[in-house]
């Protein structure tokens, strides 16, 4: 079995170009926004869901020939619960601060679109070995337009770029008080709901420029 | 707690003023999918506004009798420090599951009608996060029983709200011309945008 050939390498470079989970497969949009006001909650965030992805699309698939069709939703959806009640427990346990700052939405990883979507349209299919490089690539996929997303809310939002670390986070970059006294000010819009709304969209439009997808309406 | 006007207070702050979709970004796939079309829309919002009253309530009774720190005293007193919180996320998705199709097998067999319009998007709304999100809000908030019924409701009619007047925006919208790339998801994620801008005007209100 060759893990590197060119099908697994597109398994998982699509979901990072053209096949990308949340801006062309529309999946995991909900908690896509709700973690990206600073970095540091966008990294853990995609961090526990790129963990769950992965283990839940090697467990489905291994067990795809066992799970009678009539009851998989309950099945998968046991699963994923499981896998992401270990992830809070961990979070609570060893990220204190990271874990209230997420509240309710390291427990909506189970309704993320992108866990369901990706096991019903991949792993109930193929091999673990495929499943876990297509969680792999998936998870990665969600990771970067979140990350690009948090990176111009945190940075024209608050002014500062926050990376995790055990407490609060650790601030690598803030833009400096000589600029402020020069008259620059943070968009405080970017912070609030609607900000997050206006980048997503404009992401997803410049992703659709550079790959040349278009969608009928 | 108050009387009247504290429900009427939960009320207004769920549908208007922390919207579950339009503030916290609950719900949004199924927001973004079926919002193409605006009798599919009102179906799934009539369909959330029942699910989240009847769940909402269901599992604050699981979560205060059995999984709370100290829930299971009525048992006996030897309980006290038994703490079951590790089992909620798992305990509340089965509920939503087991309630949604209980909830469909209970519309065909009383209201055929009723079925046609909503059945398709019971099961759909099993995993939409609004739903879970609305019981793991409502444990955050420590909401009492009455509390917890008038937040279902409010979050479920605050979906609705948000899913019709995007569904028109998005039906005018097919007679503009808006650059090819940007057609669908992006336009929609934008208007969405304004949208939650519009709501945002009722932060304000102090009730």
């Amino acid at each position: 079995m060759e893990i590197f050939n060119s099908e697994s390498k597109k398994i998982i470079s699509d979901p990072l170009s053209i096949n990308n989970p949340i801006s062309l497969q529309v999946l995991g949009i909900c908690s896509a926004l709700a973690v990206t006001i600073r970095l540091d909650q966008a990294i853990i965030m995609t961090i526990a869901v790129i963990f769950v992805l992965c283990s839940s699309n090697v467990i489905l698939s291994a067990l795809r020939n066992f799970i009678p069709n009539r009851v998989r939703i309950v099945v998968m959806l046991s699963i994923i619960a499981s896998l992401v009640t270990v992830v809070d427990q961990v979070l609570q346990a060893y990220l204190y601060d990271m874990s209230k700052q997420l509240s309710v939405f390291v427990g909506l990883i189970i309704t993320n679109c992108i866990i369901m979507g990706r096991a019903e349209a991949f792993a109930l299919k193929h091999g673990p070995s495929k499943a876990f490089l297509d969680g792999l690539g998936n998870g990665l996929g969600y990771g970067m337009i979140i990350i690009i997303v948090s990176l111009f809310r945190e940075l024209f939002g608050a002014g500062t770029i926050t990376l995790p670390d055990g407490g609060v986070g650790y601030v690598l970059f803030s833009i400096p008080e000589a600029w402020y006294a020069a008259g620059y000010e943070n968009i405080g819009l970017l912070v609030l709901s609607p900000g997050a709304f206006f980048i997503l969209g404009l992401v997803i439009w410049t992703q659709r420029e550079l790959f040349g997808i278009e969608e009928g309406e | 707690m108050g009387g009247f006007e504290h429900y009427l207070s939960i009320f207004t702050k769920a549908v208007f003023i922390e919207n579950i979709v339009l503030a916290y970004f609950l719900g949004l796939c199924s927001f973004l999918a079926i919002s193409k079309k605006i009798d599919a829309s009102v179906g799934i919002g009539m369909a959330v506004v029942v699910v989240l009253t009847i769940t909402a309530p269901i599992n604050w009774f699981i979560n205060t009798y059995f999984l709370d720190k100290g829930a299971l005293v009525w048992l006996s007193p030897d309980f006290i420090d038994v703490n079951l919180d590790f089992l909620r996320l798992i305990v509340f998705i089965s509920v939503i599951a087991a309630m949604v199709q209980l909830v469909e097998m209970f519309m065909e067999r009383f209201s055929q009608a009723l079925y046609s319009s909503l059945g398709i998007f019971l099961p759909l709304i099993a995993v939409n996060c609004s739903i879970l999100g609305g019981s793991l809000f409502m444990v955050e908030r420590e909401y009492n029983l009455t509390e917890t019924v008038v937040y279902g409701f409010g979050s479920g009619v605050g979906f609705f709200l948000a899913i019709i007047a995007l569904a028109s925006v998005r039906y005018r919208l097919r007679y503009s011309n808006i650059p090819p790339r940007l057609r669908g998801v992006g336009m929609a994620m934008l208007l969405t945008g304004l949208l939650s801008m519009a709501f945002m005007a009722f932060s304000g209100i102090d009730l």
